[in-house]
């Protein structure tokens, strides 16, 4: 049975921890509706960069000097596991969910015999990924390259990332991410961003590429569709980064808010039990002082 | 005369959609006066200006733009930079 002392010292600690994890679920609501509003704005530019890069890829699938970003190598030895996560922590499953997801891909690659390289974006994901996986990690970013969250940050991953493209040191990219529906809902979602064209070289990229020749007509190109494309694919490499990052940073609040929410209901819940039994304890304990007295008195 | 839609959209938002009458986008390969029913075009985009006119002797506005690729297809044109600045 705990003393009447030690149930009051645990009331008023759950009171104070409640006290900063309703805070912090006001803070993260606040900062989410930040994030939401910086990706939708960034929705618009990730959405024609895609739909111009798709009819790009569809009509440079067929020619045989194709670039390697897009075509890839044709290996697909070492894959290289590009996994974000939050900066801070306390967001609930938010970072165990998208590691999960890098992982079982990670555990079915090596299974299959390929060779596995990891790249971390946020620095919560890395200890674990460094424990689990020890010596793959080719990269993990630090807190500065991160935050915050803007297209210039993105674009030096992009960079790096594709300058160990060009060295060889892998032939596929995936990118995990957790993509943002709602406050409730955040999908871990994975993507592959390099090689670009995922059916690169099968029949179906040219036939799409056919049907798009003859449904859009001609186009001209200015300077030339490679010239264009060598250009525009390592932007939207970094375009699917920064949106990556973006939708990451939406899901994490998100996520920190619905955990915050859910702490602070706990701790109500816990402070209602513990405050019932701390007045059953006092009374027990009014109640044998009472005892004592009166058997005192009696004994008199 | 039918008024061209044009969009100039950046990472960060979509800093400008309307209509024109023309607009001057600095192609890699030279300036392009782009007005409705302009050919679909694909170009690359050097650092410069962007000129939005909204009759044929009046500048709308500008933007400086950099780190650009524009698409021109029947639905008007569509220009991708990295940065826009609107000039005053």
């Amino acid at each position: 049975m705990p003393s009447l002392k030690s149930l009051k010292t645990r009331v008023s600690s759950i009171k104070s921890i409640s006290k900063i994890t309703r805070a912090m679920q006001m803070v993260a609501s606040a900062k989410l509706r930040r994030a939401e509003s910086r990706l939708a704005a960034a929705r618009p530019y990730a959405k024609r960069m895609a739909q111009v890069m798709s009819l790009l890829a569809a009509r440079a699938a067929g020619t045989p000097n194709a670039l390697p970003l897009l075509n890839g190598r044709g290996k697909n030895q070492t894959h290289l596991l590009i996994v974000t996560s939050s900066d801070a922590g306390l967001c609930g499953g938010f970072n165990a969910n998208i590691y999960r997801l890098a992982r079982e891909r990670a555990l079915a690659l090596e299974a299959a015999g390929k060779t596995v390289q990891f790249y971390v974006i946020g620095i919560k994901n890395a200890p674990v990924i460094r424990n689990n996986f020890s010596g793959k990690t080719v990269h993990a970013t630090a807190r500065e390259e991160t935050s915050p969250v803007t297209f210039e940050n993105a674009q030096k991953i992009a960079q790096d990332i594709i300058q160990r493209f060009d060295a060889g040191e892998f032939d596929v990219a995936h990118l995990f991410f957790s993509h943002y529906h709602s406050v409730l809902s955040q999908e871990p979602t994975e993507t592959q961003i390099i090689p670009a064209a995922p059916g690169s070289g099968n029949t179906k990229a040219q036939d799409a590429a056919n049907t798009n020749d003859a449904s859009s007509g001609a186009i001209e190109f200015e300077p030339d569709e490679e010239t264009i494309l060598s250009t525009l694919l390592p932007r939207s490499i970094a375009v699917a980064i920064y949106q990556a990052m973006l939708e990451n940073a939406t899901s994490e609040q998100g996520s920190r808010m619905s955990a915050m929410e859910n702490s602070t209901r706990n701790a109500g819940e816990m402070i209602s039990k513990l405050s019932i039994q701390y007045n059953r304890l006092r009374q027990a304990v009014i109640t044998t002082e009472l005892v004592e007295i009166i058997s005192g008195a009696e004994a008199l | 005369m039918a008024e061209l839609h044009y969009e100039l959209v950046t990472p960060s938002r979509l800093a400008r959609s309307g209509d024109a009458f023309m607009v001057v986008v600095p192609g890699t390969e030279g300036d392009l006066g782009v007005m409705a029913g302009h050919m679909p075009t694909m170009t690359a985009v050097r650092d410069g200006e962007v000129a939005i006119y909204s009759s044929e002797h009046q500048i709308e506005t500008k933007f400086h733009i950099s780190g650009g690729f524009a698409e021109i297809n029947e639905k008007g044109l569509i220009i991708l930079a990295e940065e826009a600045k609107e000039e005053n």
